[in-house]
């Protein structure tokens, strides 16, 4: 029994970080797919979401469901921005200079968090409704995790119908797949573009805010996780919904086995499986080969 | 084609790879700043054994065309080896220290290059960042060889040639440095110019075509990055020597990110970008920091997105296109019109 509570508890707790990672990653799973940008600032999404949420909550007194829609409203307007402004001249750029151009940004926006929020993590104050633990019996989980359970399957599985079953999903599967055709068959492109990059940075700013406990939020958050966010979304394979859910899910319920295993080599145990995986299935296990 | 134009094609590839006297202008500097400023010695020493391993990154990134995200995985592995090799080994005769590093960041390069180099693009990109910080987390778990998060600290080298003391006037360092660099330079001088180097940029430019003619890419993109990553073990090795001590620091992505930046700073592929690019970074990092850290992040960050969108090349190709425009374009269209007719 005992044993029983441990591994289902590994596998809970595995799953909330896991939805955490596939919030913030599934964008970038997208907007790479689409617009072949290797997008390395995608974390200052996720960060810049998460400051704001936390700012609403503890300065401003709102609730938490408010503060999350601000919040993503908020981030998903400024990715639209960027886009337009910025990420649109970087189609067809070489790979070095998008290297370099998201290094940049994310030297810019961990400056710039530091220059406002100093260099320390912030302080993250949920509503008292999540700070308790649902019990089953003498199993008992966090009230918080079980949240980012709810809310991760959810926005996969809203994703996952408006992907599959809606004609816009239908046009940014074509898109995907080859833009020439794409757009030669109507589909305005650019604006496909600017709209699905402005989803993913909402929806990263959704998991930098609802994952601030799990992964804390400071200045340097985008660089420092920035390996996790792209392992996710290699792992998943480029443009898909459900590759980067099942990969975070891989990714979180091991991680969270090895830190109770071996807490020393979990990032070894972890780095070396990503190796192994990639070489084996450059395009991820469930990516289209292009 | 005609015979002429042929000649004049292979007289114009003899020139290019023909010393220019503008090639003298680095070490005029090098050899000018250690007999006036004997100050910055130390700090000249630091930017030299940079200049090198930038000159490894180029070799990858700009000649091989190969982007990686983990190229301070052999840097840092060359400059463990040199510090287990001093530490634990206690042969700390500097040049062994050197050939060790060389070796060991030769041999990471090559095992990781037979499976790295299967791949292409984001995979490559991730696959060396996880190369990078496997060995980060080696590095850091074996704390009983490389000091773990401490740095590995207690290396004391023995004199240079058996006579010259790494003093602290930093006079020994700054030419051992220069020493090395300089044979860096005219390897990679020389690489550039045979078949081999000049197949490697053609596979960065077409690499159906260069199979389609018969070169084995594959083979040869594991050579140059076997070659690349083996001069980052050199510079490593040299970064430990003459700071005696190793840090996680050599192993991370910041490193990667940082030698990038200066690549991107000086121009990609130009040889001279990091010659150019690796002091005015570090006079910038001074300058710009001193007041505080965080805005010098701010400025390098703004500095590398102005680069990509409006001065892609960096500082040189800024330079090549402003002469470009004066000097080169006319004479290669009336070379280009004169084919033509």
């Amino acid at each position: 029994m005992a044993l029983f509570q441990t591994v289902l508890g590994v596998l809970l707790h595995g799953l909330a970080y896991a939805m955490v990672l596939y919030l913030i990653s599934v964008g970038l799973s997208v907007t790479m797919g689409l617009l072949g940008i290797a997008n390395l600032a995608h974390g200052i999404f996720a960060m810049a979401g998460g400051y704001l949420t936390m700012t609403l909550l503890s300065a401003q007194g709102w609730s938490l469901p408010l503060a999350l829609a601000v919040s993503f409203l908020g981030i998903a307007t400024l990715g639209a921005i960027m886009e337009r402004l910025l990420y649109a001249r970087l189609h067809g750029a070489s790979e070095l200079d998008q290297v370099l151009f998201s290094i940049g940004l994310i030297f810019i926006g961990t400056a710039a968090f530091q220059y406002v929020f100093g260099p320390l993590a912030i302080r993250v104050s949920l509503p008292a409704a999540l700070r308790g633990a649902i019990s089953f019996g003498e199993f008992s989980f966090p009230t918080y995790r079980a949240l980012l359970i709810v809310s991760g399957v959810a926005v996969f599985a809203a994703l996952w119908l408006s992907i599959e079953h809606t004609l816009i999903g239908a046009r940014v599967r074509a898109t995907v797949e080859n833009p020439t055709m794409a757009k030669t068959l109507g589909v305005n492109t650019r604006l496909l573009y600017t709209g699905v990059f402005a989803l993913g940075s909402g929806l990263a700013a959704l998991g930098g805010s609802l994952g601030a406990e799990l992964i804390p939020l400071f200045p340097n958050y985008a660089s420092v996780h920035l390996a996790s966010f792209l392992i996710v979304v290699a792992v998943g394979g480029l443009g898909t919904i459900k590759g980067p859910f099942f990969a975070a899910i891989l990714l979180g319920v091991a991680d969270t086995a090895c830190k109770l295993i071996a807490p020393d080599m979990a990032a070894f145990f972890t780095y070396a499986a990503v190796f192994a995986i990639l070489t084996v299935k450059p395009n991820g296990l469930f990516g289209i080969a292009k | 084609m005609n015979s002429s134009l042929k000649a004049s094609i292979i007289d114009a590839h003899q020139r290019r790879d023909r010393l220019h006297p503008y090639e003298v202008l680095p070490w005029l500097t090098a050899a000018l700043i250690f007999f006036l400023f004997p100050q910055f010695l130390n700090l000249g020493a630091h930017v030299l054994v940079t200049i090198i391993f930038v000159l490894s990154m180029d070799l990858l990134i700009g000649y091989a065309g190969i982007v990686t995200l983990g190229h301070a995985a052999f840097y840092g592995a060359g400059a463990y080896a040199a510090g287990i090799l001093c530490v634990s080994a206690g042969i700390n005769e500097p040049f062994t220290g050197l050939a060790v590093g060389t070796i060991v960041g030769g041999v990471v390069g090559i095992l990781s290059g037979l499976m790295i180099l299967r791949t292409r693009g984001l995979a490559l990109l991730i696959l060396s960042l996880a190369l990078l910080l496997l060995l980060q987390e080696a590095a850091n778990q074996a704390s009983a060889w490389t000091g773990g998060a401490d740095g590995l600290s207690g290396m004391s080298m023995a004199p240079l040639f058996g006579k010259y003391r790494f003093g602290l006037d930093g006079k020994v360092i700054y030419l051992y440095s220069l020493g090395v660099l300089f044979v860096c330079w005219l390897f990679l001088r020389m690489l550039l110019a045979t078949p081999f180097g000049r197949s490697v940029v053609g596979i960065r430019e077409n690499a159906v075509r260069m199979a389609a003619i018969g070169a084995n890419v594959r083979r040869r993109e594991l050579a140059i990055f076997t070659i690349a990553a083996a001069m980052a073990g050199l510079a490593g090795a040299l970064a430990a020597q003459i700071d005696q001590f190793v840090s996680l620091n050599m192993l991370s992505f910041e490193l990667s990110g940082m030698v990038l930046v200066i690549l991107a700073l000086g121009g990609v592929s130009r040889l001279y970008g990091a010659f150019l690019g690796t002091p005015v970074f570090f006079i910038a990092q001074d300058y710009l920091s001193k007041d505080n850290p965080v805005y010098w992040n701010f400025w390098l960050g703004l500095l590398l997105v102005a680069i990509v969108l409006f001065a892609r090349g960096g500082v040189l190709g800024i330079l090549a296109r402003g002469f470009g425009r004066m000097r080169l374009q006319p004479a290669a269209s009336s070379a280009l019109s004169q084919a033509r007719s």
